[in-house]
């Protein structure tokens, strides 16, 4: 056995792969299901390591704002809470997208609305993908499925908010948060120098050196002139990654008659209703978009010739079933089912689900 | 080969750790596993399960509505798991927790008076090693030599000096539990 491969829960994987990725600070606050990623940062105290700063905010408004200040200097900076505390920071995010810094903020979603409960839900798609905050800004989804999934989208969030410079979010649920499994954490890299930083990230605060202009990071832009302007950066920015940085992947979607589509842990629940699907002969098939935003429109576009129906599954009452219906233009019948609250689907429940939206007699 | 269990009882038997020891278990035989509790506001005294699933393949979902074998130690989780053993699956007790048995013939069913024999061992903390050593004895779904890495695995290392007596325990558990017919 490889020393690499470890046993942990999803959010303990979150907080080694951002010591192994050089993160330089963590800000955060506690709420349930997702406290183990600020008690892991803290136990493994990397501070003494590789000088990264993991403190506990006295709010989770001060720790976005501490993300904001970080995320201004150059710094590879995140946060990370559940549905509630993820609410109180959509103020500070928007002034992240609007002021074009990249961070990473994790969301390991439970029931809502309000407080709701601590048990697992995907109830927060339309927050996270359709603006959360104001203005007409996107955030960069990474839809993790598996531990080792928390662990990878730590970088590649990362990568991705510093390439096109807008922030990044993980969005998990309790079930992937909570749930132990094999996972080989990324090697350990350096976090960025003072050289590194000025060098790559020219726009960053880190002092006015003599014979170029003061870098100024805000949101705010009074003359709607120079605004609009701003706006129309943004937009070919979104174009781009919508171009360059759609993810998913398919499971039996080949020959399948019923498409099932679900990201997350609801995405693992639903392969294994396929294969009990497809054991009793029942054609089904799984399209799992691992970027929520941008979201795989042209991807599920290409199956609506080919299914009889398409399923959205998710712990919501009926959120990303909307963007596959924009996805297919109505070209295929597409329903929708859920769990709501903190309650979960089994896979049996997924299979029935099935039957009864698209009327099947088996 | 694919194990699914369920481990279910009240909070404070030792019903996750036990999860967690299964799972280093597996992965040291190399298997792909998943450990999926309950959580929840649950303590001392409230109810508490998990999911431990070990398996050669990959594992797709780690929430399930019917297992291979299922752990049992209070008549909640019975009533409520009892139902969803699969056919020709293993259903494994603690004698105290339970009152009331309705029989299920498809399914090979044992107890185990762990709640007991730990009381004879005078140490309540061993329970769920008892409970672990019963469940080896029937099914050994992994090796006992695994078993005893898992358990040095998951312990953090101060308390290294109780694995003797964890060994122990697993080893009066594979001893007592017996089938119920």
């Amino acid at each position: 056995m490889s020393d690499e491969i470890r046993l942990m829960k999803g959010n303990e994987a979150i907080a080694h792969a951002a010591v192994r990725y050089g993160v330089d600070a963590y800000f955060g606050y506690p709420i349930t299901p997702q406290s183990e990623i600020m008690e892991t940062l803290m136990a493994e105290q990397p501070w003494e390591t590789t000088g990264m700063t993991v403190l506990q905010a006295e709010s989770e408004v001060a720790a976005i704002n501490m993300v904001y200040g970080g995320a201004g200097s150059g710094r590879r900076v995140m946060t990370s809470s559940s549905s509630p505390g993820i609410s109180l920071k959509q103020e500070g995010i928007s002034y992240i997208a609007g002021a074009e810094l990249p961070c990473l903020i994790v969301n390991v979603m439970r029931g809502g609305p309000g407080l709701g409960t601590i048990q697992p839900s995907q109830a927060d798609y339309f927050q996270t993908v359709k603006g959360g905050g104001h203005g007409d800004y996107r955030l960069i989804t990474l839809a993790p499925a598996s531990v080792q999934e928390m662990a990878d989208f730590v970088a590649l969030g990362f990568d991705l908010s510093f390439k096109y410079l807008t922030p990044a979010m993980i969005l998990a649920d309790g079930i992937i948060g909570q749930m132990m499994e094999k996972v080989v954490l990324p090697p350990f890299r350096a976090r960025r120098s003072e050289e590194e930083i000025v060098q790559e990230s020219p726009w960053a605060v880190r002092g006015k050196p003599a014979g170029r202009s003061r870098n100024v990071i805000t949101s705010l832009e009074l003359d709607p002139v120079a605004m609009e302007v701003n706006n129309l950066r943004f937009q070919a920015r979104y174009r781009r990654i919508e171009e360059e940085e759609t993810r998913y992947e398919t499971f039996m979607g080949e020959d399948a008659d019923y498409l099932l589509i679900a990201f997350g842990s609801s995405a693992r629940i639903c392969r294994k209703a396929v294969e009990l699907g497809r054991a009793e002969g029942l054609k089904l098939g799984l399209l799992r978009p691992i970027t929520l935003w941008p979201f795989p429109s042209e991807a599920i576009a290409g199956y609506a010739a080919g299914v009889k129906g398409m399923l959205s599954v998710e712990l919501n009452a009926g959120q990303m079933v909307e963007d596959v219906r924009l996805a297919v233009e109505g070209r295929v019948r597409v329903r929708h089912f859920g769990r709501l609250g903190g309650m979960v689907f089994t896979p049996d429940e997924i299979l029935s689900a099935v039957k009864t939206k698209f009327e099947l007699k088996v | 080969m694919t194990h699914e269990l369920i481990i279910a009882g009240f909070g404070g038997q030792g019903v996750l750790s036990m999860g967690k020891i299964l799972a280093y278990s597996g992965l040291t035989e190399g298997k792909e596993v998943s450990w999926m509790p309950s959580y929840g506001p649950e303590q001392r005294g409230g109810t508490a399960n998990v999911t431990v699933i070990l398996s050669d393949d990959s594992i797709s979902s780690p929430i399930l509505n019917t297992y291979d074998i299922a752990i049992i130690l209070n008549q909640p989780s019975m009533d409520k798991f009892r139902p969803r053993i699969k056919p020709g699956g293993i259903l494994l007790y603690d004698g105290y927790g339970i009152r009331n048995l309705s029989p299920r013939p498809d399914v090979r069913c044992f107890r185990i008076d762990a709640m007991d024999a730990a009381a004879e061992m005078q140490n309540d903390k061993v329970f769920n090693m008892l409970i672990l050593g019963g469940l080896l004895r029937v099914s050994p779904i992994v090796k006992l030599e695994n078993v005893l890495l898992g358990l040095k695995k998951s312990l953090p290392e101060r308390h290294h000096k109780l694995l003797p007596m964890n060994e122990a325990a697993i080893r009066r558990g594979m001893e007592i539990v017996r089938e119920v017919v």
